[in-house]
C-alpha cells in the first residue's frame, strides 16, 4: 500500500490534469477494492454492478455535456429541471396523445434543444452569465413540471421503458453467458488493441519514441483484463438481465463525445473560448456560436438524461432530477476539469462520476445513512479539488519548479509515470 | 555619488530552485539617494533578485546576507521589507481597477479613527502625495478611468504613503507611451534630488543611460559587472556587451527592402468606440501597404493605433461607421476575424499574454489555432500534421523549447513572442500587423524578431508595426505613418525619418496634407 501512496503521490505532484486523472483512476480501482473487501464482494457482483449502472447512467450523460460547459468557462444549475420538464413532456406526450415511445424520443429531444437554445440565446448573445441564467432556468423549467403535470406522476407505457431498465437481448446459442454482452467485450477488446497501435504510430510519425514494447503490452493486458472481468459479470447475471441499454447509451456518448473534443475543430473551440476567449475571438472562433451551441448540447443531453430516469422509474414525477446538477458537476470537477474553464476530459469526468458512484453505492451496501454518506461526498469533493488547486499554485509560484518537471518528463521516466503519461490519450490534444 | 552611504548591500546571494540555480554568488550595493539600473537578459535573474530584497522568497530560502541601512536584516515576508521601507511596484500594476486614487492609494494601510477609516484625512493626505508624484486627478477618480501612466503614478503614491526608502520599478515604463515615460523619469530624477533612492529594472537601455547613476548587470543568475555611468563613461553598446557578453554589431540586421505595388489599401476609416458611441476612435484614416514593405504606425498611448488595426482587423474593435478596405485592386469586406483571416490579414496583438495566446495550450495548439482547417480533415483533426506544421516553426524561428508539447505558459516572452508570430505565420497571411512585437522582449530576442519580420516582408507581404519605441519604428521600417488622436497625421520615410521629426507630428494636430 505504500508504494500505491508513493505512486500516487508521485502522480498528484505533477501539475498537469493527466496526470491528475490518472490518480483519479487509481482512487477509483482503491474505492473499488476497499468496498469490495468491505461488503465481503457484494460490490462486484452482477446485480450489483448492473444497478450501478443503471442508477448512475444518467447522472453521467449530465457530466459529459457539463464537462463541455464547464471547460467553456460556464456553469449549468438548470439540469435536472430541464430534466424534469423534459420527462413530463414525454411522460404526457405517450399518454395523452399517444405518440409512440420512438417518436415521444425524438420529442424530447427537441425539447431539449428548444430549452437549450433559450438557455444559449441569453448565455452567448444578451451575455448574461450562464450561472445566472440557469439558476433562472432551474425555477423556470422545474416550476414547468409541475404545472404541466399538476405535481403528480405519469406513468410511461412498457416500450418506453426498456430505454431506462432494459437490457441487451438473449441471442444464439445457449453458454451461459449473454452473448450480446460477450460480443460487445470483445469488440472493445480489439478496439483496445487497435488503438493502442495507432498511438504507437501517431507517436512514431511525430519523431517521438514511442513507449517501451513492454508498457504498451502491459497496458493493453490490464484494460483487456478489465473489460474481460466487466463483461463476465454484465453477462453472467440473474437470468433476464446483462449489459443495461442505458449503459450502452452511454458508452456511445462518452466515445463520440470524446473524439469530438479531442480530435476535432469544434471540440478545440470549445478549449480555446475557455481557456482565453479573448485569444479564441481573435483568432477567428466565433465565441458566440460556441457558447450557444455548448449550452444547448446541455439541455439535450439532460433531455436524454431525464428521459432514461423517467423509463427507468416508470413514471414521471414532480421530484425527478432534483440535485442532479450538483451531482455532474461535483463530478466534472473531481474529474480534473479546472474552475475557470479550459481544462478537463470527458473520461475525466466520467472517472469522477463513478468515484461518487462507488462511493454512494459502497456506502449503501454498508448501511450508511444518506446523512453521513452526503457528509463524505461533500469532504471527497472538497479535497480532489483542493489537491487540484494546491498543485496549481505550487506550479505557478515556482515556475523553475514547473521547468524542471518539464524536463524530467523528457528524460526516462520510472516506467510506472511514464506509462501515466502515456496512458491518457488526451495527453497530446487536449490543452492544459 | 560614489561617497554617499551604502544603503543596501546584497552579498553572495544565492537562490536554487529544485534542479536550478536561478541566482548564484551575486552581490549588489547600492548607495542612498542614486538610482541603481539592474540589467539582464530575461531569465538573468533580476525579478528574482528582487524578489530575495523584497521578502517574497523570505530569510531561510536563500543564502547570502542582506545588510540594509547598516544591519543586517532577513525579512519574512513582504510586509516586513515594506516596514522597513522597501517598496516593489511590479510591471503588472496591483491596483483594483473599480476602487478610486485614494481607496487604491492607502489600501491595506487606510487611516483610521476609532477603528473606522478615516476618509477626510485619507482625501488631504492622498492630494499631498498626488502632488508629490505630479498627478492631477479627482482623487475619486476610479482606476479605471484614467491612463496606465497615471496607474503607474497612483502605485509610486502608494508607496510613498508607505513611507518608501528604496523603491524598486520593476519595468515601470514598458506599457508607457514617449511622454509618460519621460515624465516618470523625471520623477525619478526629482525622487534622488529629495535622497529617496530607486532601484530600477529595465529593457529600455536609452532611459537607463539616460537615467542611472550606476548600473548592475546580470547574466545567467551571475553579477557581471556593476557600472558607474558617468566614471565609465557608458552607452548603450557598453551595456548590450555586458548583457550578451558579446559585442552586438547592429540591433538591426542589414536588410535591403524589395518593395512592390500597392496592395493593400484602407480609405476613410471612421470608427467609434464600444461604450461611448459620441466618441470616434478613428477619424477618416487612410492608409497603403505595398508589397514587400514594412510600414510604422508611430502614436502616443491612446492614440487609437492599436484600434485602428483592430477594427480593420474583422471589426473586432469598436462600432465599424464607414470606410473601405482595398485588397489587390477590390473593395472586401471584413465583418469578423474569420472573414479577416480568410483574406489573408494577421493580427499579433500588443498583449501576447491577455489576448494573444491560450496560456493553458502547448506550442503544437498554439501554433494551429488560427487557421485549424489546414489541420484538419472534415473538421477531425490530422494530429501529425499539427505537430508537424508546429515542428517546422519551431525551427525555422527557432523557439528555445525541448519540444512542441511544452506548455507556452513556460516559455519566455520572447519565445511566447515567436510562438505567436508563427501562429499568424500558419494562415499564410498577405499582410501581417503587428502591434508592439517586441515588448517586453530581451535585446537578443528582439533581434531575432526583426529578422524574422524583415524575411516575411522579403516573401511579398506587407508588414504594419505598431510600436511605441522610436527608434525600432525608425530601425526597421521602410515608411512610418504618425497618428494623434484617431488621426493620421504624417506619412515619413526611411530616409526622413528621426525621432525629433516623429514625434512633432505625434503630437500635432495637424492633419495630413493629401497628396
Amino acid at each position: 500500500m505504500s508504494r500505491f501512496k508513493d505512486l500516487q503521490k508521485n502522480l498528484f505532484g505533477g501539475t498537469t490534469s493527466n496526470a491528475r486523472q490518472f490518480g483519479m483512476i487509481f482512487t477509483l480501482v482503491a474505492i473499488v477494492v476497499l468496498f469490495q473487501i468491505l461488503t465481503d464482494g457484494l460490490t462486484l457482483r452482477s446485480d450489483n454492478l448492473i444497478a450501478l449502472f443503471q442508477q448512475n447512467s444518467y447522472i453521467l450523460i449530465l457530466a459529459i455535456g457539463m464537462l463541455m460547459v464547464i471547460v467553456a468557462g460556464h456553469i449549468d444549475l438548470s439540469v435536472g429541471s430541464v430534466a424534469a420538464i423534459a420527462g413530463i413532456l414525454v411522460a404526457k406526450s405517450m399518454a395523452e396523445w399517444s405518440l409512440p415511445w420512438p417518436v415521444a424520443i425524438l420529442f424530447g429531444l427537441a425539447i431539449g434543444a428548444v430549452v437549450g437554445a433559450w438557455q444559449g440565446f441569453w448565455v452567448a448573445y444578451i451575455g448574461v452569465p450562464a450561472f445566472i441564467v440557469t439558476l433562472a432556468g432551474m425555477l423556470l423549467f422545474r416550476g414547468g413540471n409541475q404545472f404541466i403535470g399538476n405535481a403528480n406522476t405519469i406513468p410511461v407505457p412498457e416500450g418506453f421503458r426498456v430505454i431506462g431498465s432494459g437490457f441487451l437481448p438473449e441471442v444464439g446459442p445457449s453458454t451461459g453467458y449473454n452473448n450480446l454482452t460477450l460480443l460487445l467485450g470483445l469488440a472493445a477488446c480489439v478496439a483496445v488493441v487497435w488503438r493502442e497501435f495507432q498511438t504507437r504510430k501517431t507517436r512514431r510519425e511525430m519523431d517521438a519514441d514511442p513507449a517501451p514494447m513492454w508498457i504498451s503490452v502491459l497496458r493493453i493486458a490490464v484494460m483487456v483484463g478489465v473489460i474481460v472481468f466487466a463483461a463476465l459479470r454484465f453477462a453472467s447475471g440473474r437470468v433476464g438481465t446483462s449489459f443495461p441499454v442505458s449503459g450502452i447509451i452511454l458508452v456511445a456518448l462518452v466515445l463520440a463525445y470524446s473524439f469530438y473534443t479531442r480530435n476535432t475543430a469544434g471540440g478545440r473551440h470549445i478549449y480555446a473560448v475557455g481557456g482565453n476567449s479573448r485569444a479564441a475571438e481573435l483568432s477567428g472562433v466565433k465565441l458566440k456560436r460556441v457558447n450557444f451551441l455548448v449550452m444547448m448540447n446541455m439541455s439535450v443531453l439532460a433531455a436524454l438524461a431525464g428521459m432514461i430516469f423517467v423509463a427507468r422509474s416508470a413514471a414521471s414525477g414532480p421530484q425527478d432530477g432534483n440535485g442532479w446538477e450538483l451531482d455532474a458537476i461535483a463530478a466534472v470537477f473531481i474529474g480534473g476539469a479546472a474552475v475557470s474553464g479550459g481544462i478537463g476530459t470527458i473520461s475525466g469526468s466520467i472517472v469522477g462520476g463513478l468515484v461518487m458512484a462507488v462511493l454512494n453505492n459502497g456506502l449503501q451496501l454498508l448501511g450508511v445513512g444518506t446523512d453521513r454518506v452526503q457528509i463524505i461526498k461533500g469532504l471527497v469533493l472538497l479535497l480532489a479539488v483542493a489537491l487540484d488547486v494546491y498543485n496549481k499554485s505550487q506550479g505557478r509560484f515556482s515556475v523553475i519548479g514547473s521547468i524542471t518537471r518539464s524536463f524530467r518528463r523528457d528524460t526516462p521516466a520510472t516506467p510506472t509515470s511514464s506509462s501515466a503519461a502515456d496512458h491518457e490519450p488526451a495527453k497530446t490534444t487536449v490543452p492544459g | 555619488m560614489s561617497e554617499a552611504p551604502i544603503l543596501l548591500e546584497m552579498r553572495s546571494i544565492t537562490k536554487e530552485f529544485p534542479g536550478v540555480k536561478a541566482l548564484s554568488d551575486v552581490n549588489l550595493v547600492v548607495r542612498a539617494g542614486e538610482i541603481h539600473a539592474i540589467c539582464g537578459e530575461n531569465g538573468a535573474g533580476k525579478s528574482t533578485l528582487m524578489k530575495v530584497l523584497s521578502g517574497v522568497y523570505p530569510h531561510g530560502t536563500y543564502d547570502g546576507d542582506i545588510v540594509y541601512q547598516g544591519a543586517e536584516t532577513r525579512f519574512s515576508d513582504i510586509r516586513a521589507s515594506e516596514h522597513a521601507g522597501i517598496v516593489i511596484i511590479h510591471q503588472e500594476l496591483a491596483l483594483i481597477p473599480d476602487m478610486s486614487i485614494t481607496e487604491n492609494i492607502f489600501l491595506g494601510n487606510e487611516p483610521r479613527r476609532r477603528g473606522a477609516i478615516d476618509w477626510k484625512s485619507a482625501n488631504r493626505m492622498a492630494l499631498e502625495l498626488m502632488a508629490r508624484v505630479g498627478l492631477q486627478e479627482d482623487p475619486d477618480t476610479l482606476i479605471k478611468d484614467i491612463g496606465v501612466g497615471k496607474q503607474q503614478l497612483v502605485e509610486i503614491a502608494k508607496a510613498f504613503a508607505k513611507d518608501v526608502k528604496l523603491l524598486i520599478l520593476d519595468e515601470p515604463t514598458a506599457a508607457l507611451n514617449e511622454a509618460d515615460s519621460q515624465h516618470l523619469l523625471d520623477l525619478l530624477r526629482g525622487f534622488r534630488g529629495r535622497g529617496i533612492t530607486s532601484i530600477m529594472i529595465s529593457h529600455k537601455l536609452n532611459e537607463i543611460e539616460a537615467i542611472a547613476d550606476q548600473i548592475t548587470i546580470l547574466r545567467d543568475g551571475r553579477t557581471v559587472e556593476t557600472l558607474d555611468v558617468k566614471a565609465d563613461g557608458v552607452d548603450e553598446d557598453r551595456i548590450v556587451r555586458g548583457m550578451v557578453g558579446r559585442e552586438l554589431s547592429s540591433r538591426f540586421p542589414d536588410h535591403t527592402p524589395k518593395i512592390g505595388e500597392v496592395f493593400f489599401e484602407v480609405r476613410d476609416w471612421n470608427v467609434r468606440h464600444p461604450i461611448s458611441a459620441e466618441r470616434q476612435v478613428c477619424k477618416n484614416e487612410s492608409f497603403v501597404v505595398r508589397r514587400g514593405e514594412i510600414v510604422g504606425f508611430a502614436g502616443l498611448m491612446g492614440a487609437g493605433r492599436t484600434e485602428l488595426a483592430m477594427s480593420v482587423f474583422g471589426r473586432s474593435y469598436g462600432v465599424y461607421e464607414s470606410g473601405t478596405v482595398i485588397k489587390d485592386g477590390k473593395e472586401i469586406v471584413l465583418k469578423s476575424v474569420a472573414d479577416a483571416i480568410a483574406h489573408g490579414l494577421a493580427y499579433v496583438s500588443e498583449d501576447r499574454k491577455a489576448i494573444g495566446l491560450n496560456l493553458l495550450d502547448d506550442i503544437k495548439a498554439s501554433t494551429v489555432a488560427a487557421k485549424l482547417s489546414k489541420v484538419t480533415h472534415h473538421g477531425v483533426l490530422d494530429e501529425v500534421a499539427e505537430y508537424k506544421a508546429a515542428e517546422a516553426y519551431r525551427r525555422e524561428l527557432r523557439t528555445k523549447a525541448p519540444t512542441v508539447d511544452e506548455s507556452v505558459s513556460k516559455l519566455s516572452g520572447g519565445n511566447q513572442q515567436k510562438v505567436v508570430l508563427a501562429k499568424w505565420m500558419f494562415t499564410d497571411p498577405d499582410l501581417l500587423i503587428l502591434d508592439e512585437p517586441t515588448r517586453g522582449i530581451d535585446v537578443g530576442a528582439k533581434y531575432e524578431i526583426y529578422g524574422i519580420i524583415q524575411r516575411l516582408a522579403d516573401q511579398g507581404k506587407g508588414v504594419i508595426v505598431i510600436s511605441s519605441e522610436l527608434p525600432e519604428l525608425i530601425g526597421l521600417c521602410d515608411r512610418i505613418y504618425t497618428v494623434f488622436e484617431g488621426s493620421i497625421t504624417g506619412e515619413i520615410t526611411r530616409q526622413d525619418a528621426d525621432p525629433e521629426t516623429l514625434m512633432k507630428q505625434m503630437t500635432s494636430t495637424k492633419k495630413m496634407q493629401t497628396r
